[in-house]
C-alpha cells in the first residue's frame, strides 16, 4: 500500500507542467468598474518555474489583476489564460476545479476567523474529506514550513500580523499548488517580520520551484528577492555573489492600470522610463 | 457699461441646476433599485436551485438550524405569550360590550394560527438572524474571507448561504407552531386569571372553532417569510462594500427590508389563500 501524498520535504521533486507553455497568460486585458479603466490593455505571461513580480504604487490596479489570475474578478475586454484554458468567460462553476490548483495569499491574510489554524490550512483538504490523521499530518508538516508548529490549536485572533501571513502561506501551500500568487505578502508588516515572509517566499521559490506572481509595492522586498536565494545545507536564505540574480525572477510594473515595464532586474534599473526611475528613486 | 452674466448664478440658473440635480438622484435611486431587484432575483434563483443539488453542506445546516431555531425560542415564547394575552385583553374587552366573552378563544386561536402567529415570528426572528446573517457574511466579504473561499476553491453560494436559507424555511415553521401553541396560551392565562372566564370554555372555542384551511394557511406563510428573511439576509451581506460602514448599512438594510417585504408577502398570501379556501 502507498503512502498518501504529503507536504512536499525540501530536496525532494516537485512536478512542474511538462510543456514550455506559459501558466498564466494575460492578452490584451482591460478591466474598469465604475470610472476610469483599473487595468488597460496589459499583457504578460508566466512561464513554469517562473516567479513575476508585479510592482507598482498603491492603486493602481494590482490587486485587481491578481484577482483576474484566478477568476475572482472578470475581465471587461482580453483573454487570460490559466494552464492553457480559457478563463475569461469561463462559468464559476468550471472554475473551482481550477482555483483548487492555486494558492492563493491574501493582503491580510483572509484566515477564516471562526477556525483554528489547523483548520484553515486544512480548509481544502476538509472539504476534500482526507482522513483526519492525514489532515493533521499535512497541516503539521506546512506549519513547520513556516515555522509556526505551535499555533495548530490557534485561533487567527491571537496570532500577530506576521503569523497570519505565514499561516496563509502555510494555507496556500498545503495542496502542492501549480501556481502561487502572492497579494502584498508584506504590507503592513515590520522590515523584520517582512523579510520572514520574503525568506519563506524564496524557500519557496528555491525548493519547490513553483511558478508564481507577486505583488508589492515595496521595492527592497522585490530586491531580495531577486539578490538572494535559500541554502538548504544551512536551511536559510543567503545572498547571491555580487552582481548575480536569480534568472528565474522577472519584473512586471504598472502605472494608471497600464503595464509600463516587463523585464529582468538589470532592465529594470537600466529602464529610462520616469515613472520607473521615479519608483526606484 | 454691461458686464456678462453668469447664468448658472441667477435665480432661474440656479433653479434649473437644482432640478437637473433632482432628476438625476431620482434616475439614480430609480435605477439601482432596479438593479438590486436583478441582483436579488438572480441570486435568490441560484440559491434556491442550490437546494436541490448536491454537495450539500449538511453540517453546516444543522449548525444554522441550531442558531436560528434554537437561538431564537426565547423571543418567540415570550412575544407569542404576550401577543396571545394582549389579543384575549382586547378582544374580551370588546366583545364583553355584544355579551359575546366566549368566543374569545374562538378570536385568539384563529387570530394566531392564520394571521398573527406566522407574521410575528417572521418579524421577530427576521430581527434576530437576518440581521446577524448580513453582518457576518458581510464582515466576511471586507476581511476577503469570502474571496478566499473562492480561491480555495469552495462556493460561498453552496456552503454558506444555502444552508442559511434551508435552515431559515426549516426552523421559522417549527416557531411559527411554537408561537401559536404560546399564543393561545397566553390568551388562555389572560382569560382565566385576569378575565376570570372558564378555561374550557376558552379552549374549546379555541379548538372547535379550526378548520383545515385555517391550519394550512398558517403553515404555508412561514416557509415563504424563512425563505425571504434567509435569501434577504444573505443577499444584503454578500453585496456588502465599504468596509465596516459597509457592514452597517448592509445589516440594517437586511432587516429593514426582510421585515417590510415578509408583511408585503403576508397581504399576498392572506388574498391567494382566502380566494383558494374561502371562509364559510
Amino acid at each position: 500500500m502507498t503512502a498518501p501524498p504529503t507536504f512536499p520535504q525540501p530536496g525532494q521533486d516537485h512536478a512542474f507542467p511538462s510543456d514550455e507553455e506559459p501558466v498564466v497568460a494575460f492578452r490584451n486585458v482591460s478591466l474598469a468598474f465604475d470610472g476610469p479603466p483599473v487595468l488597460d490593455d496589459v499583457s504578460f505571461s508566466v512561464a513554469p518555474g517562473e516567479t513575476r513580480i508585479l510592482l507598482g504604487p498603491a492603486g493602481v490596479g494590482k490587486s485587481v489583476l491578481m484577482k483576474l489570475v484566478n477568476g475572482l474578478l472578470r475581465p471587461d475586454a482580453g483573454s487570460i489564460q490559466l494552464f492553457g484554458q480559457e478563463i475569461a468567460d469561463m462559468p464559476e462553476e468550471q472554475l473551482f476545479p481550477l482555483r483548487t490548483r492555486i494558492g492563493m495569499v491574501f493582503q491580510e491574510g483572509a484566515l477564516f476567523d471562526s477556525l483554528t489554524v489547523r483548520d484553515n490550512v486544512a480548509y481544502q483538504l476538509i472539504q476534500e474529506q482526507v482522513p483526519d490523521d492525514e489532515i493533521d499530518r499535512r497541516v503539521r508538516d506546512a506549519l513547520r514550513f513556516v515555522e509556526l508548529e505551535e499555533t495548530f490549536d490557534l485561533f487567527p485572533a491571537s496570532l500577530s500580523g506576521g503569523m497570519r501571513r505565514r499561516v496563509a502561506i502555510a494555507r496556500a501551500l498545503i495542496r502542492q499548488p501549480e501556481l502561487l500568487l502572492y497579494d502584498s505578502p508584506t504590507g503592513g508588516l515590520d522590515p523584520l517580520t517582512s523579510t520572514t515572509i520574503i525568506e519563506l517566499i524564496v524557500k519557496e521559490r528555491d525548493v519547490y520551484h513553483t511558478p508564481s506572481l507577486l505583488v508589492t509595492h515595496r521595492i527592497q522586498d522585490a530586491l531580495i528577492l531577486c539578490n538572494h536565494h535559500f541554502d538548504q545545507s544551512q536551511g536559510r536564505m543567503v545572498p547571491l555573489p555580487k552582481g548575480q540574480t536569480d534568472p528565474g525572477t522577472t519584473f512586471l510594473m504598472l502605472e494608471e492600470g497600464r503595464l509600463i515595464f516587463d523585464g529582468s532586474l538589470h532592465e529594470l534599473v537600466k529602464s529610462q522610463n520616469p515613472f520607473v526611475r521615479e519608483f526606484l528613486a | 457699461m454691461r458686464y456678462p452674466v453668469d447664468e448658472s448664478a441667477t435665480p432661474l440658473g440656479l433653479l434649473r441646476t437644482a432640478n437637473a440635480m433632482a432628476i438625476r438622484m431620482i434616475e439614480n435611486y430609480a435605477k439601482n433599485l432596479v438593479l438590486t431587484v436583478q441582483d436579488y432575483s438572480l441570486f435568490s434563483a441560484r440559491a434556491f436551485s442550490n437546494l436541490y443539488r448536491p454537495p450539500i453542506y449538511w453540517p453546516e445546516f444543522l449548525m444554522q438550524a441550531d442558531i436560528i431555531g434554537v437561538g431564537s425560542l426565547l423571543i418567540v415564547i415570550l412575544s407569542g405569550l404576550s401577543t396571545g394575552g394582549v389579543l384575549a385583553l382586547q378582544s374580551a374587552a370588546t366583545l364583553s360590550s355584544f355579551g359575546a366573552t366566549a368566543v374569545t378563544g374562538q378570536f385568539v386561536s384563529l387570530t394566531m394560527i392564520r394571521e398573527l402567529g406566522p407574521v410575528l415570528t417572521g418579524v421577530m426572528v427576521s430581527g434576530r438572524n437576518a440581521s446577524s446573517m448580513a453582518s457576518e457574511l458581510g464582515s466576511m466579504v471586507v476581511t476577503e474571507q469570502i474571496d478566499a473561499m473562492r480561491a480555495l476553491g469552495v462556493d460561498p453560494m453552496r456552503k454558506l448561504v444555502t444552508p442559511r436559507i434551508a435552515a431559515s424555511i426549516t426552523m421559522l415553521l417549527f416557531l411559527t407552531i411554537v408561537a401559536d401553541a404560546c399564543g393561545i396560551a397566553g390568551g388562555g392565562m389572560v382569560t382565566v386569571f385576569m378575565n376570570h372566564q372558564n378555561g374550557t370554555q376558552y379552549l374549546n372555542m379555541a379548538w372547535e372553532h379550526l378548520r383545515y384551511p385555517d391550519i394550512i394557511q398558517g403553515l404555508v406563510k412561514p416557509l415563504f417569510f424563512g425563505y425571504i428573511l434567509g435569501s434577504i439576509g444573505c443577499f444584503y451581506g454578500m453585496r456588502t462594500s465599504g468596509g465596516t460602514q459597509g457592514v452597517g448599512r448592509s445589516t440594517i438594510s437586511a432587516v429593514v427590508w426582510s421585515s417590510v417585504i415578509i408583511i408585503f408577502v403576508d397581504f399576498l398570501l392572506t388574498q391567494l389563500l382566502l380566494t383558494l379556501f374561502p371562509p364559510l
